[in-house]
């Protein structure tokens, strides 16, 4: 993956954690660094679009409720973080780990634990998924007036 | 000390402090020639006079093209309005609905940025013209609404001829720019609507 890639999918990882995730992660890498808050937690909304059939038209499918922050490091890394709700004590842990992750080496302490959320992430999700697919009805082996 | 190229923080308090900043921009285009104090304090990036910097972070957002001089839109002030006000930085004058210029450059001229149109006369560009101070300099008299009788002003380090051309943006009322004369914590209103009845 491209360095820009990499951290698409970690600031994704952060952004589907809960705050307790958010925070467990971060004391593995020591206590909170000092950091100054660029853009503070703010809430706001996002217009989330979709598209019909998944490649059809886009339309406005309805507004969604994401917290975002900034942070910068002493070190100077900048941090982001953008996450759906109204945590932002969780936007401000996710940014400073975001800063963090930044300057960590591939091996860190960080980077496994975002592998590892990413893996419960991708379980839970395929679980759901699985759950959904048993209950699909397929209509075409019902028969009419047989 | 914080390295000049990093981008500085914003308001500390968005709310109250783009009211307050908003409130005083409001008084200083109310009452022109009347310098008010812009009553907030950010971080100001390098280039910027602070009342520049608060007004533009009050008034400034992703619907408003920004005009700044070649060097600052290069440099951390068009890094740090980017970033805090997510403003387009444009380089046509004419295309911008806020515009920040140094008083005594004798590039752009005022007659450069967007007067409005007939229809829409609000949308015309909003200058500040960052200048070396609000008293001490050429004198001059204005009159107009907001202004009870006359007023004289004296802003120091403005080109030669920017009352010849603060007189040109008066004819084209109701088209014309807005001007806010910066220095310091302090502006001072010059809307289009202010005449100049002598310079000396």
């Amino acid at each position: 993956m491209t360095e820009t890639a990499t951290r698409q999918h970690w600031m994704a990882v952060l952004a589907r954690a809960t705050r307790d995730e958010v925070d467990a992660l971060l004391q593995q890498a020591g206590p909170l660094p000092a950091h100054e808050v660029l853009k503070a937690p703010e809430t706001g909304t996002v217009m989330v679009e979709g598209r019909a059939g998944g490649a059809g038209r886009r339309f406005n499918l309805g507004e969604a409720t994401v917290t975002r922050c900034v942070v910068r490091l002493e070190g100077g890394a900048m941090g982001f973080s953008y996450a759906l709700g109204r945590d932002g004590r969780k936007a401000r842990l996710a940014a400073v780990t975001d800063a963090l992750l930044q300057a960590e080496a591939e091996t860190g302490p960080l980077r496994r634990g975002v592998f590892a959320l990413a893996q419960k992430q991708q379980a839970a999700r395929e679980l759901a998924s699985r759950k959904a697919a048993a209950t699909k009805v397929d209509f075409f082996t019902l028969v009419r007036g047989a | 000390m914080q390295d000049d190229n990093q981008i500085h923080a914003g308001f500390s308090d968005p709310v109250f402090q783009s009211q307050s900043a908003f409130r005083a921009l409001l008084a200083a285009l109310s009452e022109p020639g009347l310098a008010c104090d812009i009553g907030v304090s950010v971080e100001t990036p390098v280039g910027l006079e602070p009342a520049t910097a608060v007004a533009l972070l009050t008034l400034a957002d992703y619907e408003t093209p920004i005009w700044l001089p070649a060097a600052l839109r290069n440099g951390p002030a068009g890094a740090w309005l980017r970033f805090h006000c997510g403003a387009p930085l444009v380089d046509d004058p004419a295309r911008a609905a806020f515009a920040v210029i140094d008083g005594a450059a004798p590039e752009p001229k005022l007659a450069a940025f967007h007067a409005g149109d007939d229809q829409f006369p609000d949308r015309s560009t909003t200058v500040l013209v960052q200048c070396a101070g609000l008293a001490g300099g050429e004198t001059v008299t204005l009159e107009g609404p907001g202004i009870a009788g006359q007023r004289a002003v004296a802003p120091a380090g403005l080109r030669p001829d920017f009352w010849a051309e603060i007189e040109g943006n008066v004819a084209l009322y109701p088209l014309g720019i807005d001007l806010l004369l910066v220095h310091g914590a302090q502006v001072l209103g010059l809307p289009r609507s202010t005449q100049i009845v002598e310079a000396r």
